[in-house]
C-alpha cells in the first residue's frame, strides 16, 4: 500500500476517539459546563463495552456469537456505562452546583479507578499469560468496513476501509454542527452557555438543557472509547492503554474553537501527529514524544490567538465553568 | 400551575461550626459507603477492611512515614496552587509545574551529580527546579495579564506538554539504554540526594513542607502580598480602583505558585524517588487542587484535607492487597469520598425549602 | 369610561421580609393609552409591575386581566395573558443577533425557520418606526438598540400590555425622543402602556394618566392633561418640598484642580468625554449634572486614574505650596505618590469602592494598606478608624468584623464615604452618593460632604436629584454627551434651566 494512504488511514483511525471526544464536550461546553472528567468517561464507555462484549462472548461462546448482538451489547453497555458518568457529573456540577474543575478532576480519578478495576479483574478471570483481554470476535465485528473497500484502489482505503463508529463519529460531528448552527435547541443551548440568566428569563429550561447536554455529551465521547478498544486497539483492552486521548480531545475542543465539523479535520490532524514518526525515516521514539507535544502546542496557541484577537464569535462560551443560580441575579 | 415540590435558597450565613458538621457528616457517610462497597466486593465484615486500612496507613513504623511522605508532598502542591485559586486564578497546571521542576532538578542531578559535593548539588537542583516550575507557571500568568487568555485550558495543556518533554528526556537519558527508564540517579554516591535526618528517609520533605505551610498561611493572611491577592480575587475593579496593578499581582503570585510546585518537584525527585518519570507527579497535581478546595484555601485546613485523601490511598491499597483486590480499587474509593465532600458543599451553601414549610419562610 | 380595563389591580400588598413593597394598592391601565407609573426611587413602582410580568407573586389582592382573574406565575404566563415587560437590565444575549435573541425560548409550531423571524422582525420595525438591523449581533449595538430589541421582543411574542421599566434612564434625549415616537405609534395601535420612570416631564411629555406610588402605597391617578409638575411633584413626595441643606459660602476659594480640553473613549472607540474643561475650588462644592451614562462616570474615573485620556490634561495645585502637578496618563499609585490626596467614591459601591466579602476593617486597608516597609499588614490602626467610622456615622453592623456586603445600602455607603473621608482628602469626588439611601442617610451624606467643603476641600459631586443639585452645590457643570453645556451658579439656577442644558451637546461628533 502506498506509504502516504496508509498514513491517511492510520492518522483517521487515531483520530476518531478524539471526535467523538470533542463533540461530547463541545456539546457540554456550549451549556457552560467545562468537563474535565471526559477522559474517565471515555475510560467508562471504553471499559463498559468491554465488559458487555467480555460477558456476552462468555455467555455464548466465541463461535456462536450473533453479529447483531455482539454489537448491540458492548454499544449499549457503552452508553449505559458513560450516561451514568454523565449523570454523576450533572447531578454535581447542575443540581448541587458544585466547582466543575474539582468535580471533573474527581470523575476522571474515578473513571479511571473504575476502568482499570474492571479491567484488572477481567484480566485475572481470563488467567491469561498477558495482562490483557481478548476480545477479537467482537473487535472483527465493530471493525467490517464498508462494501468495495477491498476494489477500489486508494479511495476505498482512504474512505470506506473504516468500521462504522468511525462513520457514526464523523456523522455525530456534523450533525450536532447543524443542530447548533441550524435549529431552536441548538440556539437554546448557545443561549444557556452564553447567559443563563437570559435564556432562564426567556423560558427555557436552563437546568434541564445542562443535563441534557452534559450527559448527551458523556454518551458521545463514551463511544469514543468504544471505538479505540473495539477498533484501534483490536478488542484488546489492557490497563491505561487509552494513554491521554482523552485530554487531547479537550485540546481538540479549544483547537477547533468550538466548532464540531471542523473537530473532524482537527483530530485527523492530531491523530496524524501521534503517528507521524513512522512514516519520517530516522525518527526514533524519543523523537516521536516530542513530535506528540505539537498538539497541545497548537492548541495552546489557538487559544492565544483567539483570546488576543478578541472576536466574540470565537471565544469561549460567556459562562463556562460558573454554577448558574437563579436567585444570584 | 402547581407549585414545584421544592425551592433552593441561598444561605448567607453559616455558623463555622453546623459547616464542618456538615462536613463532618459528609465524610462519615462516605466512609459509610466506601465500606459497603467493599465488603460488596470482599464479603468481609466491615471492621476487618476499617482495619485493613489502618493498618496499611499505620500498621509499621514505615507506613506512618510513607503516609506523612505522602501527606506532604501532596500538602506542598496543594500549597503551590492555593495562592493562584485565591485569586481566582484557576491554576490547574501543577502537575505540569510539578514535573517541570523535577525535570530541572534530575538534570542537575544527573549533569553536576558528582562533580561538586553534594550540599551544593541540593542546592543547584533547589534552584533550577523552583525557577522551572515558577517558568512553566508564569507563561499562561503572563498571556492572563496580556489578553486575559483563559488560564484553566492553558495550564491544562502545560501539563502535557511538560509530561511529553519529560517521556523524551526519559527515552533520551534511559540508563541502561533502550530501558525507556532513567533508574535510580547517583546510586552508589548519593549525591544530591536530601540527607536522612533522625536516621530517616523523607523526614527532610515533611520538615520542608510543614514549614512551608505556616509560610504560606502567613503569607497569604498577614501580608501585604497576601492582601493584594484576595482583592485581586474578589474583585479586579476594585483592585485597580485602590491602585493595584492587577497584571502585577497575577504574574507574581503565579510565579510564587509554580516556585512552589517546583520544590515539590525538587523534593520528589531529590528526597523521594531519585528519579524522574512523567509518573512522578503521580496525578498528585490533580489530586492538590481538590485537597486546596476541599479546604476553603485555608493552608492549615489543608493539611487535613491531604492527609484524608494520603490515608484513604494507603488504606484503600492495603485492602487491595490483603484481598487481592485490584489496585485501582483505591481510587473508586477516592473518587467517591471525595464526591461526598463536593456534594455537601452545597449544603453548607443553599437550604432546601419544602413546599409545606415555604410560607414561613418567606414571612420570617 | 365604560371599557374593561388591559389590567386591573386590586388591593396588591406584597412584602418582602418585614418590609411593604406594595401596600394595598389598585389601579387600571386601558387599552390604548399610555400609563406613567411615577414615583421616587424605592416606592414600589418595578415590583408592582414585576408581579404583573410574573417576576413575583403577590401576597395578596388579584390582578384582572381584561376582566378576568388572571394567575400569573411566571413570565410565560404573562405571554399567555399577551403581556411583556422591559427591564431596565437588558436580558440579551451578547454574541447573537437581534432576530436570535428575540426568537429565543419561543416554542413556535412549524420548523426552526431564522428567515422567517428575520422577515417578521422587520415588519415589526417597519410598523412601529424601529431602526434595527435584524442580523446585527448585540455586542455590537447602542444602548438604545438593544432597548429596541428587547421592545421587538415583546411585540414578537404578540403582546399587547407593555411595561417599560425606566426606559430613558439610558437613553440620550433624541433617543428618548424617537421611543416616545413609538411608544405613541403602539398606543395608537391599541396597545396598553405603562410606563415606569420618575422623571415628570416625560411623564407630562408622554403619558395620557399618570399614577403615583409612594412609598409602596397607591397614591392617586390623574388626567396628565389636568396636572402639572408641581402637584405631581407633591403627590409623589408628599409635601412641597424644601429640602433645607445648609450651604455656607465658600471660604477662601483656592483653584485646586484644573482640567482642561479633556477627551477620553471608551472600549469600543467612542468618545465619552470631548473637550471638558472646568476648574474645581477649595472650599467649594462643585455639582455635576448631566442624563445619566453622559459621561460623568468617565470623568472622575480619567481623574482618579483609572481611564486612559486621548487627550487633554489634569492638573493640581498642591495647597499651601501651589506647586502645580501634572495628573495626566498617572495611575492611582503614581498620583498618591505625588502626595495629591485625592478621594474617590465610585458609583459603583460594592463593585469598585468596596470589597463586598470581606469585613469593614479590612475594607479600611484598602486605602492605607500600603503604608509603611513592613511587608506584613497592619491592622490596628484599621480597626481603630473602622471602629470610629461605626461609631460616628451610626453604621449599622453586628460587628466589625461583618461582610460589608450583608450591611444595608445605607450603610455600606456610611463605610464607603467614612473611609474615603478619613484619608484627609484635598479633593473628594463623590458618584451619586445618594443613590437608593433612606432620607436620613441621605442627610448624613450631604453634612459630610459640607463638613469637607468647610474643611477646605474641593468637593465635586455626581448627582442625579436637581432639587439636591441646586439646594447643595456652590456651582453646577452641566454635562451632556460627554461636552461641558454649561456652567451655573447654585444659588441662582433654576431646575428648569440646568434640564435644558442637559439635553444639549453632542452636536458635533
Amino acid at each position: 500500500m502506498n506509504p502516504f494512504v496508509m498514513f491517511l488511514q492510520r492518522a483517521v483511525i487515531m483520530g476518531v476517539p478524539l471526535i467523538y471526544g470533542a463533540t461530547g464536550e463541545t456539546i457540554t461546553e456550549k451549556s457552560g459546563h467545562l468537563n474535565l472528567g471526559i477522559p474517565g468517561i471515555m475510560y467508562v464507555g471504553s471499559i463498559s463495552g468491554v465488559i458487555g462484549a467480555f460477558l456476552y462472548e462468555s455467555a455464548v461462546g466465541r463461535e456462536n456469537v450473533n453479529p447483531a448482538l455482539g454489537i448491540l451489547i458492548p454499544l449499549v453497555a457503552c452508553l449505559v456505562g458513560s450516561l451514568l458518568m454523565g449523570l454523576i457529573y450533572s447531578f454535581f456540577t447542575v443540581s448541587l452546583r458544585a466547582n466543575q474543575n474539582v468535580t471533573g478532576l474527581a470523575l476522571t480519578t474515578f473513571g479511571v479507578g473504575i476502568g482499570n478495576f474492571f479491567g484488572g479483574s477481567l484480566i485475572k478471570l481470563t488467567n491469561s499469560e498477558l495482562p490483557s483481554v481478548n476480545l477479537t470476535t467482537t473487535s472483527n465485528l465493530f471493525k467490517t468496513p464498508l462494501p468495495f473497500a477491498k476494489d477500489l484502489g486508494w479511495f476505498g482505503e482512504i474512505f470506506l476501509s473504516y468500521g462504522f463508529l468511525a462513520y457514526l463519529g464523523i456523522f455525530l460531528a456534523i450533525f450536532a454542527a447543524i443542530i447548533m448552527k441550524r435549529t431552536r435547541v441548538g440556539l437554546h443551548l448557545r443561549a444557556v452557555g452564553e447567559n443563563p440568566a437570559t435564556a432562564d428569563a426567556a423560558g427555557i429550561n436552563v437546568g434541564r438543557y445542562k443535563y441534557f447536554a452534559t450527559c448527551l455529551g458523556s454518551m458521545i465521547a463514551g463511544l469514543g472509547g468504544l471505538y479505540y478498544i473495539m477498533d484501534y486497539a483490536n478488542g484488546v483492552w489492557s490497563n491505561d492503554g487509552f494513554g491521554d486521548r482523552g485530554w487531547l480531545a479537550i485540546a481538540l475542543v479549544i483547537f477547533t474553537v468550538w466548532k464540531t465539523d471542523l473537530g473532524i479535520i482537527g483530530a485527523i490532524l492530531f491523530g496524524g501527529l501521534m503517528i507521524v514518526n513512522n512514516y519520517i525515516p530516522g525518527l526514533g521514539l524519543a523523537d516521536q514524544e516530542l513530535i506528540r507535544i505539537l498538539p497541545y502546542l497548537v492548541t495552546i496557541i489557538v487559544l492565544i490567538i483567539v483570546s488576543a484577537r478578541e472576536k466574540r464569535e470565537t471565544q469561549p462560551p460567556q459562562s463556562l465553568g460558573l454554577s448558574y443560580f437563579r436567585e444570584d441575579r | 400551575m402547581k407549585e414545584p415540590l421544592f425551592h433552593i435558597i441561598k444561605r448567607t450565613d453559616v455558623v463555622w461550626w453546623k459547616a464542618w458538621l456538615i462536613r463532618a457528616i459528609a465524610i462519615l457517610a462516605a466512609f459509610l459507603v466506601a465500606a459497603i462497597l467493599t465488603v460488596i466486593m470482599t464479603g468481609l465484615n466491615p471492621f476487618s477492611v476499617f482495619g485493613a486500612m489502618f493498618s496499611g496507613a499505620f500498621g509499621t513504623e514505615r507506613r506512618i512515614l510513607k503516609l506523612f511522605q505522602g501527606t506532604a508532598i501532596l500538602l506542598c502542591i496543594g500549597l503551590a496552587v492555593t495562592p493562584a485559586f485565591r485569586m481566582r486564578f484557576w491554576n490547574i497546571g501543577a502537575e505540569g509545574q510539578v514535573l517541570a521542576g523535577g525535570m530541572a532538578a534530575a538534570t542537575v542531578l544527573i549533569f553536576a551529580g558528582d562533580r561538586m559535593p553534594s550540599a551544593f548539588v541540593i542546592i543547584l537542583c533547589l534552584a533550577a527546579a523552583v525557577t522551572a516550575g515558577a517558568i512553566w507557571a508564569v507563561i499562561p500568568a503572563l498571556f492572563k495579564a496580556k489578553w486575559n487568555t483563559n488560564e484553566t485550558l492553558f495550564t491544562l495543556m502545560m501539563n502535557y506538554i511538560a509530561i511529553q518533554i519529560i517521556k523524551y528526556f526519559v527515552l533520551l537519558w534511559s540508563v541502561p539504554k533502550g530501558s525507556g527508564q532513567i533508574g535510580i540517579i547517583n546510586g552508589t554516591s548519593q549525591s544530591g540526594w536530601l540527607p536522612k535526618l533522625f536516621g530517616q528517609d523523607y523526614i527532610f520533605n515533611i520538615v520542608i513542607v510543614a514549614i512551608l505551610t505556616v509560610l504560606v498561611f502567613v503569607y497569604l493572611r498577614y501580608t501585604k502580598h497576601g492582601y493584594e491577592i484576595s482583592v485581586v480575587g474578589e474583585s479586579e475593579k476594585t483592585a485597580r480602583y485602590i491602585g493595584i496593578n492587577v497584571k502585577k499581582v497575577i504574574i507574581r503570585t503565579m510565579i510564587l505558585s509554580g516556585a512552589i510546585a517546583g520544590l515539590a518537584g525538587f523534593l520528589l525527585v531529590n528526597g523521594t524517588d531519585h528519579t524522574i518519570s512523567a509518573d512522578t507527579a503521580g496525578g498528585n497535581g490533580f489530586t492538590a487542587i481538590m485537597v486546596s478546595w476541599l479546604a476553603k484555601f485555608n493552608p492549615l485546613v489543608m493539611f487535613l484535607s491531604s492527609f484524608l485523601i494520603v490515608f484513604l490511598q494507603k488504606g484503600a491499597g492495603q485492602i487491595t492487597t490483603d484481598f487481592g483486590l485490584n489496585k485501582s480499587f483505591s481510587d473508586i474509593l477516592t473518587g467517591i469520598i471525595i464526591f461526598f465532600i463536593i456534594g455537601c458543599e452545597f449544603f453548607i451553601n443553599y437550604r432546601i425549602v419544602f413546599r409545606s414549610s415555604r410560607k414561613e419562610a418567606e414571612k420570617s | 369610561m365604560n371599557k374593561t380595563p388591559a389590567i386591573e389591580l386590586r388591593n396588591i400588598t406584597k412584602t418582602f421580609g418585614k418590609v411593604f413593597a406594595n401596600r394595598d394598592v389598585s389601579l387600571e391601565v386601558f387599552y390604548g393609552e399610555i400609563l406613567s407609573l411615577l414615583g421616587e426611587n424605592g416606592s414600589g413602582k418595578t415590583t408592582l409591575m414585576n408581579m404583573i410580568a410574573g417576576i413575583y407573586y403577590p401576597d395578596e389582592g388579584q390582578i384582572l386581566v381584561n376582566g378576568e382573574e388572571a394567575v400569573i406565575r411566571s413570565p410565560k404566563d404573562a405571554f399567555r395573558y399577551k403581556i411583556g415587560m422591559i427591564h431596565q437590565h437588558f436580558k440579551l444575549v451578547d454574541v447573537f443577533t437581534a432576530t436570535e435573541n428575540v426568537i429565543l425560548g419561543l416554542k413556535e409550531k412549524g420548523r426552526y425557520d431564522i428567515k422567517k423571524a428575520r422577515e417578521k422582525v422587520k415588519a415589526i420595525s417597519e410598523q412601529y418606526g424601529f431602526e434595527i438591523d435584524p442580523d446585527k449581533k448585540i455586542y455590537e449595538m447602542s444602548v438604545s438598540e438593544k432597548q429596541t430589541v428587547e421592545i421587538i421582543k415583546v411585540l414578537y411574542r404578540g403582546a399587547d400590555i407593555l411595561m417599560l421599566d425606566e426606559p430613558t434612564a439610558v437613553l440620550t434625549p433624541q433617543e428618548t425622543e424617537k421611543l416616545f415616537k413609538v411608544l405613541r405609534k403602539m398606543k395608537e395601535a391599541g396597545k396598553a402602556i405603562v410606563i415606569i420612570t420618575h422623571k415628570l416631564h416625560e411623564v407630562l411629555a408622554i403619558s395620557d394618566r399618570v399614577s403615583v406610588l409612594r412609598k409602596g402605597a397607591y397614591i392617586g391617578t390623574l388626567e396628565t392633561a389636568a396636572t402639572n409638575e408641581s402637584e405631581l411633584t407633591e403627590m409623589m413626595v408628599g409635601k412641597k418640598i424644601s429640602l433645607n441643606i445648609d450651604r455656607t459660602d465658600p471660604k477662601d476659594p483656592e483653584e485646586r484642580l484644573i482640567v482642561a480640553h479633556l477627551s477620553c473613549m471608551n472600549r469600543e472607540g467612542l468618545k465619552v468625554l470631548k473637550d471638558v474643561s472646568f476648574t474645581a475650588y477649595s472650599g467649594e462644592i462643585l455639582g455635576i449634572a448631566g442624563i445619566a451614562g453622559s459621561g460623568q462616570r468617565e470623568l472622575l474615573e480619567t481623574i482618579a486614574g483609572l481611564q486612559p485620556i486621548t487627550d487633554g490634561g489634569i492638573q493640581y495645585i498642591t495647597p499651601g505650596t501651589g506647586i502645580i502637578e501634572n495628573l495626566r496618563d498617572k495611575t492611582p499609585m503614581e498620583i498618591r505618590a505625588l502626595g495629591v490626596r485625592l478621594s474617590f467614591v465610585p458609583e459603583d459601591r460594592l463593585g469598585m469602592g468596596l470589597v463586598g466579602n470581606m469585613d469593614i476593617t479590612e475594607n479600611m486597608m484598602l486605602r492605607s494598606y500600603r503604608r509603611g516597609r513592613s511587608v506584613f499588614l497592619e491592622k490596628k490602626a484599621p480597626k481603630s478608624l473602622a471602629d470610629q467610622i461605626i461609631e460616628q456615622l451610626e453604621v449599622v453592623t453586628p460587628s466589625r468584623e461583618t461582610a460589608v456586603r450583608k450591611l444595608s445600602g445605607g450603610n455600606v455607603q456610611k463605610v464607603l464615604v467614612g473611609r474615603e473621608i478619613a484619608a484627609a482628602p484635598t479633593v473628594l469626588m463623590a458618584a451619586y452618593p445618594v443613590r437608593g439611601l433612606d432620607i436620613n442617610s441621605s442627610y448624613l451624606i450631604y453634612n459630610l460632604l459640607n463638613e469637607q467643603k468647610a474643611n477646605g476641600v474641593a468637593v465635586i459631586f455626581v448627582g442625579e436629584d436637581l432639587d439636591v443639585l441646586v439646594e447643595l452645590c456652590d456651582r453646577i457643570l452641566v454635562i451632556g454627551h460627554g461636552e461641558v453645556t454649561g456652567i451655573v451658579d447654585g444659588r441662582t439656577a433654576k431646575k428648569e434651566e440646568i434640564g435644558l442644558l442637559m439635553t444639549k451637546g453632542g452636536s458635533k461628533v
